[in-house]
């Protein structure tokens, strides 16, 4: 079980006040290394625009390829789980008009904010006055985002997406491929520098070509690896989690899910695993119908996004399919995951006892499989389907527990 | 801002010069280690324009909090009884801030002074600075993200809207980059 990232940075911050710490020495880090690079001074930033001096690109191209690689080096070895990791949701069109933006922001001011942020605590005027307008800047956009909120909220939002899942490629592959893009760069920019900033390249450090060796040895290390997969992410956590199927903790019965359904402070999501044409003959009001062989592509969404009060309840016929897209969810770190005990053919057994059109199946029924059959395939239109929760007054033992999130985006830069 | 404002003559500390930047590429790794640490640890990235979002909502927050209530966007980081500082992108910022100053002192390249291209004067530069500043952060806000939170942690990721974003940086400053290279050059 990868035990990074550290349980205490997905609960709130404010529980464990240390942790802010932690993220304090992460930007002192941040900060000096960026003035030891020299962005702290915008002639050397802004020279980048003119190919006299691209320490920029250097320096960020670097800083990309080398924690790309750790990144995934350490997700391979199963020392860190991905799914875990902030991947900035992909916001198209606001990216793209943004990115343009801030390009004109960095060639007309010589900074982008981090850089900026060292240049003025080393007491450069300019970018004292670049964080000023910088707040000014932030300060803009919160005030007249509101005409366009549905367009910066909604144009060209994929969620979650990777390289990987554009380009259909492997974790390992699209590393080696953005490590030798990188390294092509790398050859270029001193082309140029050599052309147009008229620099003596042939005393440049001959270190720089390990270091470029050790990376592409890495992603191929990677590739060779492989990220793991979901049987092998079950099989690091099914000890734990097999105690949890058997000690009954986390199916929750039909009363439990009828009361939760009611409460406002929870967002109750209903996933009804079975068959369509199961699905079809009777379901739950407001679940959605997800196959528990398309399951896997929801995880994406459900990562991004998880809330605080985010309850997920799967059902099945019974509890055989929900048990399985649980065993999923649980390799694959959503949390809040519960299943719905007994099934629909539990639910059906308490809400539509009196329903003259539900007729339970004489004889024996396999595992999973409705235990009744229906005048019609009515979906969610039976009574049964959304019983009114102060009709009935049903005894249970409480198994939902929030465990409070931290959201994963959190702010930062996003 | 631009009046008084001190010329280039350097005010340093007395008899030192400054030490030279480090090679790019070891700068570059250095970063990337800590980048690859902050998601180790604490899932997230790297982030400066999002301190500075909540820095900028803590203010208003003190000077008009009814407001706050009723812009959307400040809504979900200042709204209520939110805290607005109370988010890891804060005492990133402030870190940087710190780690900034004690490399710069260290090095001999803290001076008060306003660095420019040799062919305009130091009000130009300023008001430049600021509209730039501006310019950025507002695109920062827009995508969600500047060079630090989108394009080196979604970059470090793999996130596809972070790198179609840095693209987008780049392409924005190279194509302004000419009709501005009096202010460089």
């Amino acid at each position: 079980m990868p035990i990074f990232p550290l349980q205490v940075f997905l609960e709130p911050l404010a529980d464990h006040p240390w942790t802010y710490l932690v993220f304090g020495l992460i930007g002192f880090a941040f900060g000096f290394v960026l003035e030891i690079s020299g962005f702290g001074n915008s002639k050397k930033l802004a020279a980048q625009f003119y190919f006299k001096d691209l320490t920029v690109l250097k320096v960020m191209f670097t800083a990309i390829v080398t924690g790309m690689v750790l990144i995934f080096l350490s997700s391979a070895l199963g020392i860190l789980n991905f799914n875990l990791v902030y991947v900035p949701e992909t916001h198209l069109w606001p990216g793209i008009v943004g990115g343009l933006i801030m390009g004109v922001g960095f060639v007309v001011g010589g900074f982008c904010p981090g850089t900026s942020i060292v240049s003025a605590s080393t007491l450069k005027v300019d970018g004292i006055v670049f964080v000023l307008g910088a707040a000014v800047g932030v300060w803009a956009f919160g005030e007249s985002v509101q005409p366009f909120w549905n367009w910066w909220n909604q144009s060209g939002y994929y969620g979650r997406v990777t390289l990987m899942d554009v380009f259909h490629l492997s974790t390992g592959w699209v590393v080696l491929l953005v490590v030798l893009m990188a390294l092509f760069m790398f050859w270029g920019s001193e082309k140029l520098e050599k052309i147009i900033g008229k620099r003596d390249m042939s005393r440049e450090p001959k270190l720089r070509l390990i270091g470029a060796a050790t990376l592409v040895v890495l992603a191929v290390a990677i590739i060779l690896i492989g990220q793991p997969t979901a049987t092998e992410k079950w099989a690091s956590i099914s000890t734990v989690k097999t105690a949890a199927l058997a000690d009954r903790t986390v199916q929750v019965h039909p009363g439990e899910l009828l009361a939760s359904l009611a409460n406002q402070k929870l967002n109750v999501v209903m996933l009804d695993v079975r068959s369509e044409a199961d699905y079809n003959l009777f379901h739950i009001q407001d679940a959605q119908n997800v196959p528990l062989e398309k399951i896997n592509t929801l995880i994406p969404v459900l990562i991004t996004e998880s809330s605080a009060n985010k309850v997920i309840v799967l059902m099945s016929n019974d509890e055989g399919a929900a048990t399985d897209a649980w065993k999923i969810m649980q390799a694959e770190s959503v949390p809040n995951v519960y299943i719905l005990e007994g099934g629909i053919n539990q639910w059906i057994s308490i809400f539509g006892a009196t329903d003259a059109s539900i007729l339970p199946i004489e004889g024996s029924v396999p595992d999973d499989q409705l235990r009744y059959t229906f005048g019609a395939a009515l979906g969610d239109r039976y009574e049964a389907c959304s019983p009114a929760p102060y009709e009935w007054n049903l005894d249970y033992t409480p198994k939902i527990e929030l465990k409070l999130q931290r959201s994963p985006s959190g702010g930062g830069c996003g | 801002m631009t009046t008084a404002a001190p010329n280039t003559t350097r005010k340093g500390l007395p008899g030192r010069t400054p030490k030279p930047y480090v090679h790019p590429y070891l700068g570059g790794a250095l970063l990337g280690l800590v980048l690859f640490l902050a998601f180790l640890l604490t899932r997230n990235g790297l982030g400066a324009s999002g301190g500075l979002n909540r820095l900028t909502a803590a203010v208003e927050d003190l000077v008009v909090p009814g407001h706050i209530d009723r812009t959307p966007y400040l809504l979900k980081m200042a709204g209520g009884s939110l805290n607005p500082l109370d988010d890891w992108s804060v005492p990133v910022f402030i870190g940087a801030l710190f780690g900034g100053m004690v490399s710069g002192l260290l090095s001999g390249r803290t001076k008060l002074e306003i660095i420019k291209g040799p062919n305009i004067s130091n009000r130009t530069r300023l008001i430049m600075a600021f509209i730039g500043g501006v310019f950025f952060a507002y695109g920062a806000r827009m995508a969600r993200g500047c060079t630090s939170g989108q394009a080196l942690s979604g970059g470090a990721t793999l996130s596809a809207g972070s790198w179609v974003l840095m693209m987008c940086i780049f392409a924005g400053a190279y194509a302004l980059a000419y009709f501005v290279r009096r202010l460089w050059n």
